[in-house]
């Protein structure tokens, strides 16, 4: 049990390791690091302080250690357009970022899990091919794209929901169906295999001839069985969410972390963007080793059988 | 196992088929240039919707030709998906055969960078590359080759392990060949069928990133076009003009659409062992 989560920590701290060491290498790449950070218009000695304070007059595995340093207690510099601390950027912009993501994801498991059960239980009609049909469309269609089609439909012809920004609860509703259908669409689609496997299980049959009634046995003897893979995918699904709302945040002019990502690359304002990146990889690393160890409570198998 | 083909999978690639032609031959639908403009018809409607006839599909905000565009647009999104996913999937091959070729160390080190790409969303890695280095069409280009490379490599890696205990390629080694010979001529049609299917299950994720990340205003630069670089020209007219983002997602979504399904009868028919449970 503690190997388990042993091994499951060190490769969380392996990546976060290889992300900074990645930031590092495409820092000193790309040019100087000082006239990234600082800017193409710095006065000579402010450049000499920068030098000092980030310890650039140092050797280089010198600069790569106290880089590391920096990093991990979240300094990474001020903002080359606004002149303040880019992790006070960041925080400012995460509240935004984080309810629209938790309501997307709801929406996506309140739909995508049952969708996926009744699929599985009609298997192979009507319902289960047009669920998954659907399923298809929400991989297959742009997020940008759906967010126009949604901003067309009701903002501009029927006028009933707001097309950007954010306030009421109104603003919520598109940016959170555009970015949780994708997610809905993956959810459907394993929660649907997952059943399927366990409702061809011995125990099922058992739990039928016993006389259990069938929405006690799918929702007490299916559904527990079934939640494992499902977990997992909820897990990889974090990273997708955080690409769409790189996307989604832009189309709906939201103000969170993405459409400041978006802002910040193409001002190339790289001290944010470095930071940015971090912080977001830290996150998604963080949040799957959280999805590896309730994987690991749920299924004792999983502990026992770790290498 | 073999069965016909569904209706569904046959529109499929007769649509894809559709859209290479129009891609290749597009020019023949409009008389106009791509960057020519007609100032007096800004912003025109379709000509079925009661616009100029002489744009079918209407106008953009400087009066350029929506079929010229759009044909222009393909082109470019096709072509950039294409090279991405054919560096990509050469790319990881190779990496793939190297870490089986020397395991070790060298292994372990191509694997670390393996599990560091599977651990990030893709965009962010492109859009930190973007920003540091500039945007420019090679590091574009690049870009679409860097993505779903770990798949690839994966996938050959997986292959060669499991082949190079088996009799067949014992033999060849027995028989004095050279390791690329064993890799390039007998394990490689081995390993052909599972990497055409992730070939045709990456393509429109290509697209798809090509598309946003061009939408975002941070891939295709103008002069050159894209359909996703139209799509996000066209998001500030979207109460007077519609057509200009409409036409390149519909283009964007039919290609991913009928990519997918295919991908997904490819998969099932050539290769039983990836077969999943949804279809």
């Amino acid at each position: 049990m503690t190997r388990f989560w042993l091994i499951k920590l060190l490769r969380t701290i392996l990546t976060l390791w290889f992300v900074v060491t990645f930031t590092f290498v495409v820092l000193r790449t790309s040019g100087d690091p000082v006239v990234a950070l600082l800017g193409g218009d710095a006065m000579p000695d402010e450049i000499e302080q920068f030098r000092r304070q980030w310890g650039l007059d140092q050797p280089l595995i010198v600069q790569y250690l106290s880089y590391i340093g920096q990093m991990a207690t979240g300094q990474f510099g001020d903002s080359l357009r606004d002149h303040r601390p880019v992790m006070d950027i960041i925080l400012e912009r995460v509240p935004a970022t984080v309810s629209l993501g938790l309501v997307a994801y709801l929406l996506a498991t309140l739909v995508g899990i049952p969708a996926g059960i009744i699929a599985a239980l009609r298997r192979g009609r009507f319902v289960d091919r047009a669920i998954m049909a659907f399923a298809v469309f929400g991989f297959a269609l742009p997020n940008f794209f759906l967010g126009i089609l949604m901003i067309l439909l009701f903002s501009l012809m029927l006028q009933v929901l707001p097309s950007s920004g954010t306030g009421t609860i109104w603003h919520f509703i598109m940016p959170a169906v555009t970015l949780g259908t994708f997610t809905a669409g993956t959810l459907a689609r394993f929660t649907r295999s997952a059943m399927l496997e366990v409702l061809e299980r011995p125990y099922m049959r058992a739990a039928a001839a016993k006389g259990v009634p069938a929405v006690k046995r799918i929702l007490f003897h299916a559904f527990p069985n079934a939640a494992i893979p499902i977990v997992t995918i909820v897990g990889l699904n974090l990273g997708q969410l955080i690409a769409g709302a790189i996307v989604v945040e832009t189309v709906f002019a939201w103000p969170g972390v993405g459409r400041l990502l978006v802002t910040a690359v193409s001002q190339r304002d790289l001290a944010l963007v470095q930071g940015l990146v971090l912080v977001i990889a830290a996150t998604m690393v963080l949040a799957n080793l959280a999805v590896d160890l309730t994987y690991g409570l749920l299924d004792p198998r999983i502990r026992k059988g770790a290498r | 196992m073999k069965r016909r083909p569904s209706v569904i999978v046959i529109l499929s690639a007769l649509v894809l088929l559709a859209v290479v032609i129009v891609a290749l031959v597009g020019n023949v639908f409009t008389s106009h240039a791509v960057t020519g403009q007609d100032l007096l018809n800004r912003l025109k409607p379709p000509a079925f919707l009661g616009g100029p006839e002489q744009y079918p599909l209407g106008t953009d905000r400087i009066g350029r030709d929506m079929v010229a565009r759009l044909v222009a647009g393909l082109q470019m999104s096709l072509s950039v998906a294409l090279a991405g996913t054919l560096i990509g999937a050469v790319f990881g091959t190779v990496i793939g055969f190297i870490a089986a070729h020397f395991r070790g160390w060298v292994e372990e080190v191509l694997m670390m960078f393996v599990d560091f790409q599977a651990s990030l969303p893709f965009i962010l890695i492109a859009l930190t590359l973007l920003a540091f280095f500039g945007n420019s069409m090679t590091l574009f280009i690049i870009l679409m080759g860097l993505f779903g490379w770990e798949t690839y490599a994966r996938l050959a890696r997986g292959v060669v392990l499991s082949a190079t205990s088996q009799p067949y390629a014992r033999a060849v080694v027995a028989l004095g060949a050279h390791p690329l010979q064993l890799y390039v001529k007998h394990i490689l049609p081995n390993v052909a069928s599972a990497l055409i299917v992730q070939i045709t299950l990456t393509f429109p994720q290509i697209i798809l990133l090509e598309t946003a990340l061009s939408f975002l205003g941070l891939g295709i630069q103008p002069p050159n076009t894209s359909l996703g670089q139209i799509l996000g020209d066209g998001r500030d007219y979207l109460s007077t003009a519609w057509w200009i983002s409409v036409w390149p997602g519909v283009l964007i979504f039919v290609i991913t659409l009928s990519m997918s399904i295919l991908g997904d009868a490819l998969r099932d028919r050539l290769d039983p062992m990836l077969k999943t449970r949804t279809s």
